[in-house]
């Protein structure tokens, strides 16, 4: 998994330098889809959020016997502001996640990760986008999600993907998540939410093969005021590039499953 | 978990509310609708596939005994089969005593199969299988039979000696497929169609199947998939869907890793996919095999199905193994 990550970091960094807008330039405009609205077609990938929505310097693995190969990276954070605004009683429970990530974190044991979270994994997902359709779906643990473009209402359960409702607004597309279970994180460092989350996604494209993503997080049982990560997600570029199965349910199996093995 | 069981049980009553009311319009469409209709298609002029669709039907992969010889049968011959099938399915399934209720768990509320048989050309199917003629699987080659018998069935040792539907790795009964193959409950798929590629969720364990229509070849042989590596392409107004690329940890009723199947979609009437596919499997078939049936227009949403993360019975199923195990020893 690491090695890929290197290696599509080294395609999207030539990218970036020789793509991004320079100030003073007219603003992207991107290709239309069949919808009429940008084309966000394609297999996508943000190369930094999920070890920690916060800035943070590196830290050695949780798993000794990993060494460097699961050491955490460090990385300059993605929260608009540089903190996530807890409420002072909400932040000891982020502690406690923190501290006990290893065997606490959803993902851990193959859960669906939830929105924003799925976004910036480190793995590939797909946008399809046709004339009536908008859909996306993420590599890891095959998690998918429709995004409604008509108005479906309350969602009449609660999800782990959540139900996404979007719109246009020029040539960002709007997407608000609702009806998502408590049970997910926002990252590895435990950063969490409650049953009262909404989040409010902003996918814009600034350049060929850069979209500019925004999720703003709002959840007044958690935090003292809502609040907004901002990263950029990368059009893999590869010529054979595809999803890849990543059915981890098989992957975790002995993790939850092997006390009960016969002896 | 409460969230999972809630989720399950609504979705299942608001989709077998919609599969009925699906099979109602198919039923009341006048001859005059049928001909006024025409294939509907994208701005690339293909045929448009999308929608939500199910493949529900009582009609068996294979042919039962008693319609032997028959392919198809009358409508009034089907109506008798599928009121006794559906007394056996849908009607009050409790018992007198509360143990066997408990084998009964699952019940009409989540069923979802449908209530008839398959409709292909106008006239119902007896089979699903339509080649041999005989609507049978065709019998297994020597080295399927071996590998076949070597099986593990009905052991408890560990999680992986489970069926990858009671692990919630894959839906039971091949409804990811391919061959998507309807079972009991949640026979739901959507299709959306890009340049390229073609999605198709399956709502049994939430899957996602990929149709690459932008390359020709497949994966090299190193790089196996539990659904396979499926490629498309336009033969006219059929969408043609080759996969190979098989693990070793599925099979569909025998089959092994290099089994080769095609499927073949294509919009014959006003809310109706009709999808054929063949397996070729030299290694475990001593021929070819073909079925075909109908994909139906159904009614959205379909919600997610999230397995794993409810799996509550898995640790109930191996804990209750080993705790009989201990009960042995005393």
């Amino acid at each position: 998994m690491r090695n890929r990550v290197f290696r599509f970091s080294a395609v999207t960094a030539v990218l970036a330098m020789t793509m991004l807008p320079v100030a003073g330039q007219a603003p992207y405009r991107a290709p239309r889809g069949p919808d009429g609205h940008p084309n966000l077609n394609g297999i996508w990938q943000a190369l930094t959020g999920d070890w920690d929505l916060e800035g943070h310097a590196a830290r050695a693995s949780l798993i000794v016997e990993a060494g460097t190969l699961l050491a955490e990276p460090g990385g300059m954070g993605v929260v608009d502001g540089g903190t996530i605004p807890y409420k002072p009683e909400a932040l000891a429970k982020k502690k406690q996640n923190y501290d006990n990530r290893l065997s606490a974190d959803p993902v851990v044991k193959c859960y669906l990760p939830g929105v924003p979270r799925a976004t910036y994994m480190p793995y590939p997902f797909q946008i399809f986008q046709s004339d009536k359709y908008l859909a996306i779906a993420y590599e890891f643990d095959s998690a998918f999600r429709n995004i409604y473009l008509k108005d479906p209402g309350p969602a009449p359960v609660d999800s782990w993907m959540g139900q996404s409702y979007g719109h246009w607004e020029g040539d960002t597309l709007v997407v608000e998540v609702t009806g998502l279970d408590e049970r997910t994180w926002f990252d590895r460092a435990g950063d969490y939410h409650s049953d009262a989350l909404k989040v409010t996604e902003r996918y814009t494209p600034v350049a060929p093969n850069i979209l500019n993503y925004e999720a703003t997080i709002d959840d007044p049982k958690v935090f003292s005021r809502p609040w907004k990560i901002s990263l950029p997600l990368y059009k893999h570029a590869e010529k054979n590039a595809q999803l890849i199965e990543f059915k981890c349910v098989e992957f975790v199996e002995e993790l939850m499953y092997g006390k009960y093995r016969k002896k | 978990m409460r969230h999972g069981v809630l989720t399950s049980l609504a979705a299942v009553a608001a989709l077998s509310a919609a599969a009925l009311a699906a099979q109602t319009t198919a039923g009341a469409e006048t001859t005059s609708a049928k001909k006024s209709w025409t294939v509907p298609r994208l701005a690339d002029g293909h045929p448009d596939l999308q929608g939500i669709w199910t493949n529900a039907t009582i009609t068996p992969l294979e042919r039962p005994g008693q319609f032997a010889g028959k392919a198809t049968v009358s409508d009034a011959e089907a109506a008798k089969f599928e009121h006794q099938n559906n007394d056996n399915l849908y009607g009050d399934r409790r018992s007198a005593d509360a143990e066997r209720d408990r084998d009964h768990a699952y019940n009409a509320l989540f069923f979802d199969r449908g209530t008839e048989l398959a409709r292909v050309d106008g006239v119902k199917r007896t089979s699903l299988i339509v080649d041999p003629p005989d609507g049978k699987i065709p019998p297994l080659t020597p080295e399927a039979r071996n590998r076949m018998g070597n099986r593990v069935r009905n052991r408890f040792d560990s999680v992986q000696d489970r069926p990858l539907g009671e692990r919630c790795i894959l839906g039971f009964g091949s409804t990811s497929g391919p061959p998507m193959m309807p079972v009991l409950y949640n026979n739901n798929y959507q299709i959306v169609q890009t340049p390229a590629a073609i999605m198709i969720l399956v709502e049994m364990v939430h899957d996602v199947r990929y149709i690459h229509m932008d390359r020709r070849e497949h994966l090299p042989g190193s790089v196996r998939l539990w659904l396979g590596d499926s490629i498309g392409h336009w033969e006219g107004d059929t969408l043609v869907v080759d996969s190979t690329n098989f693990t070793d940890k599925t099979s569909f009723r025998g089959s092994s890793p290099n089994m080769h199947i095609v499927e073949r979609f294509t919009r014959v009437e006003n809310g109706t996919i009709l999808y054929k596919w063949t397996i070729d499997d030299p290694e475990s078939f001593t021929r070819p095999f073909s079925a075909e049936y109908p994909f139906r227009a159904a009614v959205g949403p379909i919600f997610e199905y999230a397995c794993h993360e409810g799996n509550y019975a898995m640790p109930d199923i191996l804990g209750g193994a080993r705790a009989a195990d201990a009960k042995q020893k005393n």
